[in-house]
């Protein structure tokens, strides 16, 4: 113990003495969340819409006027759906309307008109969003015009069922909220995860830790005394995340904050794990960089943090199994935003202490004294 | 100079091979070394010195052989010869960003030394070395002199029973290597055992006992006034161009 000591001692120093630290520490997280949480989102906002209006008509108008108050849309009338087209190659609209001329008609007729969406689908995602409001407003417009019409009113609906909803653990659709936790999870890894591996190499490439090889250091003192001064700034990072979060983005953090900080424990155990571990098989700071950098993307991209693990295909479920991103930043979103408990992130606990006693493992030994 | 012998060699290397794939570093070694003595391993670059130091103290495996080190098999007691012996590389190896004095406590606390006596056996080292002055200041600030002295002094600063330099004045000046050698013997004479590698051949003459090396095998091993008798020349790089000589014929 007295060892391990000495050995956080000099860690420490080493550190704090690093005049990038600091700013490291304090300056990445405030400027990360702000920036990524407000621009990581799929809230559509500013949609350009081209309408085509070969009915004009009043009822024609008064869709369009709905588009108009929606605060996703901006209007612009063009005269013709070729118009539209030409919009569409430019990026100047994203979406074309085309209310066709016996649109009036056939709804005072047969109660049944028929428009036409033409949606840049490049980004599949927003299409498909982008289809949904816009078919919203229309369905909000129809049900409009036939109340005043049929003037049904008091008789009920004029559509035979009425979906009635509401958001839970999110009711406004904030998507700040969600993506916060997410950004928080890769922010800590990335520092402590970086930070560990780099340092060990760092030992490497000076020849210091030939130094400490010929010392009766233990293995597990040298890997201990590497990675608890990592954990205090990681877990450190994260608490000053959510303190942000409250501040800026009103987060809301409705569990308990022992029970997200053992899950942050636990997961930052296995990523700085795997971080000591690929450091330990790694001779320079150039390689240690790109491996970590391939694991990184990946489990990133695949945790879910923007694309819901459920609807990832099989063999991407199966991937990410072994991905430890994917249990905390399930647990971390869970607790903060549902207020779940420790049995409801039991099997997400209980997947990265196996996770962290593997890497911790393979790193102590990897970790040879003697070549 | 410290010439006592004991009966029990201190190291024992018997048949020593290293080898790296089909490249034989260390062919069939075979010497003792015995306690206080100079021991000097001479050799050209490349002669297979910074191997066997480095199978000595544990950071590489041997291929095959016997090892003994301050009474200690060298495979099944690797971590009891570490508590027992110091070391200096080649590469320079405290830490840049620490102060003398918290290079000095990190490596002494790692041998186990107890806070106190740490406190005072610095005290008497900076002083006697006249580093009082940058007790405080950084490594990186030192001169590569002041380096080498410092990284030797905690090499033996948890007194080893042996220390293993391997080119220990290496780049330094004529005159701080004069003043190295003299921390050297003083060591030997507070009874540790010095293993020391260098290419500088005025250096071997410093040695009480010297073994010389090329490609891999000891091709001489005496006191250097032995050796000079035996290759009729005063001095060791007369003997040792002799002695390469003999190897290429």
């Amino acid at each position: 113990m007295r060892t391990i000591l000495f050995i956080l001692q000099k860690e420490f120093i080493q550190i704090f003495r690093n005049k990038t630290m600091l700013p490291l520490i304090f300056a990445l997280p405030v400027v990360q969340l702000v920036v990524l949480v407000n621009a990581a989102t799929f809230e559509l906002k500013n949609v350009d819409i081209a309408i085509v209006d070969y009915d004009n008509t009043s009822t024609s108008r008064q869709l369009i006027s709905h588009f108009d108050a929606s605060p996703f849309f901006n209007v612009a009338m063009v005269p013709s759906t070729d118009h539209g087209m030409t919009a569409l190659l430019d990026n100047s609209a994203d979406v074309i309307l085309t209310i066709p001329a016996d649109f009036d008609r056939e709804l005072r007729r047969e109660n049944a008109g028929s428009v036409q969406f033409l949606v840049n689908a490049i980004d599949g995602m927003a299409a498909g969003l982008i289809n949904v409001y816009a078919s919203s407003i229309v369905q909000g417009f129809h049900q409009e015009i036939i109340t005043g019409w049929f003037d049904i009113a008091s008789g009920g609906s004029g559509l035979p069922v009425q979906i009635t909803h509401r958001f839970w653990y999110n009711p406004n659709l904030i998507y700040s909220i969600y993506m916060l936790p997410g950004i928080l999870v890769i922010l800590v890894t990335v520092i402590g995860m970086f930070l560990t591996a780099i340092n060990i190499v760092r030992e490497k490439e000076m020849g210091t830790i030939e130094q400490i090889n010929v010392t009766p250091v233990k293995k597990y003192q040298f890997i201990a005394g590497k990675l608890f001064p990592f954990m205090v700034i990681a877990l450190f990072e994260f608490a000053f995340g959510l303190l942000i979060g409250r501040l800026f983005f009103n987060l809301p953090i409705l569990g308990s904050l022992w029970l997200l900080f053992l899950v942050a424990f636990v997961f930052l155990l296995v990523a700085l794990g795997l971080g000591l571990f690929l450091s330990v098989i790694s001779s320079t700071q150039q390689q240690v960089m790109f491996t970590i950098f391939f694991f990184l993307l990946m489990f990133i991209l695949m945790s879910g943090i923007f694309t819901p693990v459920e609807s990832m295909p099989q063999w991407a479920q199966n991937i990410n199994i072994i991905n430890p991103f994917v249990y905390f930043m399930k647990a971390n979103r869970m607790i903060l935003l549902k207020g779940s408990g420790f049995m409801d992130v039991l099997n997400d606990l209980a997947a990265l202490s196996v996770y962290a006693f593997i890497a911790l493992g393979f790193a102590v030994w990897r970790y040879r004294k003697t070549v | 100079m410290n010439t006592q012998t004991d009966n029990k060699p201190i190291i024992a290397v018997r048949n020593l091979v290293k080898k790296f794939g089909s490249f034989t570093a260390n062919d069939h070694l075979t010497f003792d070394v015995h306690k206080g003595e100079i021991f000097g391993f001479l050799g050209a670059n490349g002669a297979g010195k910074t191997t066997a130091i480095r199978i000595l103290c544990g950071l590489s495996a041997p291929t095959s052989g016997e090892l003994t080190v301050a009474g200690f098999d060298v495979y099944k007691n690797a971590d009891q010869i570490k508590k027992n012996i110091g070391y200096m590389s080649q590469k320079f190896s405290l830490y840049d960003d620490m102060t003398v004095w918290e290079n000095i406590r990190f490596y002494a606390g790692i041998y186990r030394m107890r806070r106190k006596d740490i406190r005072e056996k610095t005290a008497d080292l900076l002083k006697k070395l006249d580093l009082e002055p940058v007790r405080d200041k950084l490594i990186a600030g030192l001169s590569v002199g002041w380096k080498q002295k410092l990284a030797f002094s905690i090499a033996i600063f948890h007194s080893p029973a042996i220390v293993f330099l391997d080119e220990p004045t290496g780049g330094v000046d004529p005159v701080t290597r004069r003043q190295f050698w003299e921390m050297i013997y003083e060591a030997a004479s507070n009874g540790i055992t010095v293993f020391v590698t260098t290419h500088y051949m005025d250096e071997a003459e410093y040695c009480d006992r010297v073994c010389i090396m090329t490609e891999g095998k000891i091709i001489a091993m005496n006191t250097p006034s032995k050796l000079k008798e035996e290759y009729d020349t005063d001095s060791m790089d007369e003997v040792f161009r002799k002695l390469a000589r003999n190897v290429e014929t």
